[in-house]
């Protein structure tokens, strides 16, 4: 009888705690909403029954120990960017018993996100990724408090963010996000720990820590932002920056359990393609850096955007090179498809891209090649212009339209072939298919693949 | 007169591609009445390896930002930048920084 009895009210004890959890989750989520500051985390003498089970594995590892996962609990981590990086980082994070995370996003799942973005599920297309995230996180874990923050960091309330964490991700997608969160975590005191991805190369440091370097220490000045490449462009294959989030969570983990991190000072570089890891000694702390450094010429958060000369919140970036007369619209092009005009349709995408879908009329040079007047190229060009101006006895300049995934690359490859002598070509007139075929697969042909 | 110093060459986080996409590049500079460093290497890269767009890598007589230089694994600002003097058998990297997640 005794012994139930005090089953019964143990089983109490654990149903009453978890639900004082989740109304502190509840309440700080809540906060988070209206912009409010969070409690802090309840400081903790020691660990319940349940967190020793939950735990095990990791509580013998003498390194981490009993003091090691009341740290944990008792750490508050900003994720930034809850994409390829940020859905395996929280994931880990949440699972090794995290306090509380704070996840920003103020992106919507896409499909095309399914294949690396790995906490988002099919049917959640179009939800807020922190939200979604969130969700997919409470069920692996629902004794940590997540913070959903729907929205884009920005220079206005990062610094109140960050100053509410102990640690930050940075799992940003983009220059001047990156250079926002880099400097709130100078400005709070926050170490940060970075990672970034690409096709199949892999990045990763702490920056701000114990001394250490901070972003801008590294990179005082930003890339231009033709010499920048996303996901979206550049490609990447999603276990990529699944390694490299998996990564940085175990030095989130390594820096909130008071072990330590191995890369302050330090990049560690991944190339998937070889499987090689490098370790690469990086500069200290500089003396001279804008905002660390002795005399900082930078002391609150600025207009980023402005600083890197491109966008934190958009996919991609929409080159203007051609005036409007040598652009035409995909509902032009087709209206000049149906009456027959004739013409020579360039795709001028990479290969692996045209492997993918292609317009069956058109003619395939890459950029590329064009761009270094590769002579097979032209001579092939020349010789379909010849073909078809023969065929439908035009004398007067030759129609060529050109086509790309979404209009950039095929302005830039119209202003190539208007500078070819006449010679090379004859007279011509090249004109680009504004929003390329992308455009072409929304509003013209809905059977067209987009990717 | 400096002797020829033979030199593994490597780009990488989509630097490469402003190299016909060729990650390693083993390299052999003539011998020269100075000493070979970053600076001579760099002029040397841009007349003999780099083919279009030379801007997308050097600006000025450096990289452009956003390139970091590793030499022999370690960051060229620990080595003396544009002025470290080349070793026959180094190892010299010049890293994209990636910003993609
Ligand atoms: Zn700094």
């Amino acid at each position: 009888m005794a012994v139930s009895e005090a089953a019964r009210l143990r089983a109490e004890i654990g149903r009453r705690e978890r639900e004082l959890r989740a109304l502190r989750a509840e309440l700080a989520a809540a906060l988070a909403a209206e912009g409010a500051a969070l409690p802090p985390l309840p400081a903790r003498a020691c660990l319940g029954a349940a967190e020793i089970l939950r735990y095990s594995r990791q509580l013998v590892l003498p390194e981490l120990g009993v003091r090691g996962q009341l740290r944990l609990s008792g750490c508050a981590v900003l994720v930034v960017g809850c994409g390829g990086l940020g859905c395996p980082l929280a994931q880990y994070l949440a699972a090794a018993g995290i306090g509380r995370l704070g996840l920003v996003d103020h992106d919507a799942v896409e499909t095309s996100n399914l294949h690396r973005q790995v906490l988002h599920r099919e049917a959640g297309e179009g939800l807020p990724k922190a939200l979604s995230a969130a969700a997919a996180l409470r069920q692996l874990n629902s004794t940590v408090q997540y913070v959903p923050y729907p929205m884009a960091l920005s220079p206005s309330t990062a610094l109140e963010l960050v100053r509410q964490y102990d640690v930050v991700a940075d799992c940003s997608d983009n220059v001047p996000t990156r250079y926002l969160v880099s400097d709130a975590c100078v400005l709070a005191g926050k170490p940060l720990v970075s990672a970034s991805a690409l096709r199949l190369e892999g990045q990763l440091v702490v920056y701000n820590y114990q001394g250490g370097p901070c972003y801008r220490c590294l990179f005082p000045k930003p890339p231009s932002p033709e010499t920048v490449t996303n996901c979206a462009d550049g490609g990447v294959l999603g276990v990529v920056p699944g390694i490299m989030g998996c990564i940085q969570a175990l030095e989130v983990l390594k820096i909130a359990s008071g072990i330590g991190s191995s890369f302050s000072q330090f990049m560690l570089m991944f190339d998937a393609l070889e499987g090689k890891f490098r370790n690469i000694k990086l500069r200290p702390k500089k003396p001279d850096c804008a905002i660390c450094g002795d005399n900082p010429s930078i002391t609150s958060l600025q207009d980023y955007e402005a600083f890197c000369g491109s966008s934190a919140t958009d996919k991609c970036r929409t080159l203007c090179l051609l005036p409007n007369e040598e652009r035409i619209s995909v509902e032009e092009y087709k209206k000049l498809l149906d009456e027959q005009v004739p013409h020579i349709l360039v795709d001028v995408r990479p290969q692996v891209e045209v492997d993918i879908c292609h317009l069956v009329h058109s003619v395939h040079i890459p950029l590329s090649k064009l761009e270094e007047k590769n002579e097979e190229c032209l001579k092939f060009l020349g010789k379909r212009l010849c073909e078809e101006r023969q065929r439908n006895n035009v004398k007067t300049a030759f129609p060529i339209y050109v086509i790309c995934k979404l209009g950039n690359d095929s302005q830039k490859a119209v202003q190539v072939l208007q500078a070819l002598p006449d010679r090379e070509l004859g007279s011509i007139l090249a004109k680009d298919i504004r929003g390329g075929l992308m455009a072409w697969a929304s509003k013209i042909d809905p059977s067209f693949p987009q990717y | 007169m400096a002797a020829p110093v033979s030199l593994l060459v490597e780009f990488g986080g989509g630097a490469e591609l402003l190299f016909d996409g060729i990650k390693k590049h083993q390299v052999t500079l003539p011998c020269q009445p100075e000493p070979w460093d970053i600076r001579s290497l760099l002029k040397w890269i841009k007349q003999n390896l780099l083919k279009e767009r030379p801007e997308l890598f050097i600006q000025g007589d450096t990289v452009r930002p956003g390139i970091l230089v590793l030499i022999n694994d370690a960051d060229w600002e620990l080595m003396g930048e544009l002025d470290y003097k080349l070793q026959d058998k180094d190892n010299i990297i010049f890293i994209s920084t990636l910003h993609g997640g």
